[in-house]
């Protein structure tokens, strides 16, 4: 009689293909997987017990270390929850601003995507391909915010400064290239034979399962569905842009792959209308309250330093609520739901971090399939260790 | 209350006592039930109309020291009908049990499993309660308020830790019934 034996082996933390440090307990019979238990923890920073300590300002310092590949969401998502909580609206030149540098940044995560998901399936040269063209956004973003990662440039009430001059050149010059540059990249992989094996009917995942382990953005776009908080819960002037939202048919991998594309693409559009239509202002709210007062007003006048030091040493009080604002990040819905007591401090502040949700949904996208294509399936979800563990 | 959504109302109707308190804060629709209601009420909007299919979030806070202590958090979202609903419910310090979502929405098991690692809140049902993010042998729930926030000792020459005592209002011993 011939027995039947599983094996067990670990994958992880420390494996290349796992974009960080992510464990995978998989049982195998011969190269098949029977199940899949993914660990997670070991970047687990205890940011949202931290920001229970700090005043609503000082927070936005740490939630850019969330979601360390698109900050910009993240800070993003924070500030519009303080916002909705203060009942405040922000200038319209402030919310172009945000879309401007959020949708840079979503293209210069999906390029991290990109390449890291082609290295995994031995596509090197994508890898310094993409780069080349995220090192670009990232000298934008120093350019305006002073960082390339983390930036810290959005305040509670608009951004911290107006965009520089040298900006507007360079940016164009960059989306100018840009499409010819993806088109180099589609035609590397689109067609691929080996790229289209390795990615059709990998990693699947049923609309009705998605929607069972509330998976969002591309992943659940890939599905067939059209589910994106730009267009369902528009935010930031987000309506004022026209855009479409890409919808995949098969809910595999390389769906997800022809989604993400087409979300670049989509990205330019956005913030080529925003720079056309970029409107004169402010770029932070007058009220005193929230936001600080500009230097130039320091030295004139008392009540503006008053202002200053009320607001850097005690902080913004809002009234007592909860609020839960969300917006598109390039991982799918990034939320936050923000409890207030009327104190300076948040009582709560919950990260609802999407690559937490699609990666509870791995088990069901490997299992069945072959050893090899876990793999594929990781990279084809695109998660951030530092959002799953916050 | 006129400015109630139609499932605000419709919930009222459905669990009549069930239902404790209804409100929108900035346009949010949240509505706290009965702990013992909670899967009830999670049923009857995932049916038509409401259709409210995909959990989004699942969290809690801790409102030490009032009883009963933790609110437990549901965001729910429907997809098709693009409006988000949020249902709350409160446990108390003593017995923080809850029964689990799972059968409604598989994503919920992380979800309760987080909440089990942080604030100690057990779901019954619950097929792995584990603990998630934490090390598997962490003694306490560190996002319940009565955990302090510390700062690990750095080995630098000249270094002392330095523990903001303002930020630590109330540090009771940690109890070994808390595991």
């Amino acid at each position: 009689m011939i027995q039947r034996e599983t094996l067990t082996i670990n994958m992880g933390p420390q494996h290349p293909s796992t974009h960080g440090v992510l464990r995978l307990i998989l049982e195998l019979e011969g190269e098949v997987v029977v199940s899949c238990r993914p660990v997670i923890g070991y970047l687990h920073t205890g940011i949202e017990k931290e920001m229970e300590f700090r005043t609503y300002h000082q927070n936005i310092t740490l939630v850019d270390r969330i979601e360390y590949l698109s900050s910009y969401h993240e800070e993003f998502a924070y500030c519009l929850a303080v916002e909705k909580l203060l009942g405040i609206e922000v200038p319209k030149r402030a919310q172009y601003i945000r879309v401007i540098m959020a949708e840079l940044n979503r293209i210069s995560s999906h390029l991290v995507w990109l390449g890291t998901s082609a290295l995994d399936l031995n596509v090197t040269s994508l890898l310094m391909y993409c780069f080349r063209d995220r090192e670009e956004i990232l000298e934008l973003s120093e350019m305006v915010s002073g960082q390339r990662m983390m930036p810290g440039y959005f305040r509670i009430g608009g951004v911290q400064e107006d965009l520089p001059e040298e900006f507007f050149p360079r940016v164009r010059a960059f989306l100018d290239e840009f499409p010819r540059r993806l088109d180099e990249y589609e035609a590397l992989l689109t067609e691929n034979l080996v790229w289209r094996q390795r990615n059709e009917g990998v990693a699947v995942l049923r609309p009705e399962d998605a929607v069972r382990y509330g998976v969002t953005g591309p992943v659940l776009r890939a599905c067939g569905i059209p589910y994106d908080v730009r267009k369902a819960f528009p935010y930031s002037s987000y309506e004022d842009f026209e855009f479409d939202v890409p919808v995949g048919q098969h809910g595999d991998a390389y769906d997800r792959y022809l989604v993400r594309m087409e979300e670049m693409r989509q990205a330019r559009r956005i913030i080529l209308q925003a720079l056309d239509r970029l409107p004169d202002g402010p770029v932070l709210v007058e009220d005193r309250k929230v936001a600080l007062p500009p230097r130039r007003e320091l030295v004139r006048s008392m009540e503006a330093v008053i202002h200053q030091f009320k607001l850097v040493s005690e902080g913004i009080h809002p009234p007592k609520g909860e609020v839960y604002a969300a917006v598109e990040s390039p991982r799918g819905e990034k939320g936050y739901y923000i409890v207030s007591d009327g104190s300076n401090r948040p009582v709560r502040v919950r990260v609802r971090s999407p690559s937490f949700s699609n990666l509870q949904a791995l088990p069901v996208m490997v299992q069945g399939g072959m050893l090899a294509d876990v793999v594929v399936a990781i990279a084809s979800i695109d998660i951030v260790l530092g959002d799953v563990d916050r | 209350m006129a400015d109630l959504a139609p499932v605000q109302v419709f919930l009222q109707e459905r669990l009549g006592e069930g239902v404790l308190e209804v409100h929108r804060f900035r346009g949010d629709p949240t509505v706290l039930v009965r702990p013992e209601r909670i899967l009830d009420a999670l049923a009857a909007v995932k049916e038509d109309p409401w259709r409210f299919e995909m959990l989004t979030d699942l969290t809690a806070w801790d409102r030490y020291p009032t009883e009963p202590r933790f609110e437990v958090v549901y965001h729910l979202l429907s997809l098709s009908r693009r409006e988000r609903l949020r249902v709350k419910t409160r446990v108390s310090a003593s017995d923080p049990v809850l029964p689990t979502a799972i059968p409604l929405f598989a994503g919920a098991n992380w979800f309760e499993r987080e909440l089990w690692d942080l604030f100690g809140i057990r779901f019954v049902g619950h097929p792995d309660l584990t603990r998630i993010l934490m090390p598997d042998d962490w003694e306490g729930h560190p996002l319940r308020k009565d955990y302090p926030l510390t700062e690990e000792p750095v080995e630098f020459r000249g270094y002392a830790p330095k523990v903001p005592s303002q930020t630590i209002p109330h540090v009771p011993p940690r109890r070994r019934e808390d595991r």
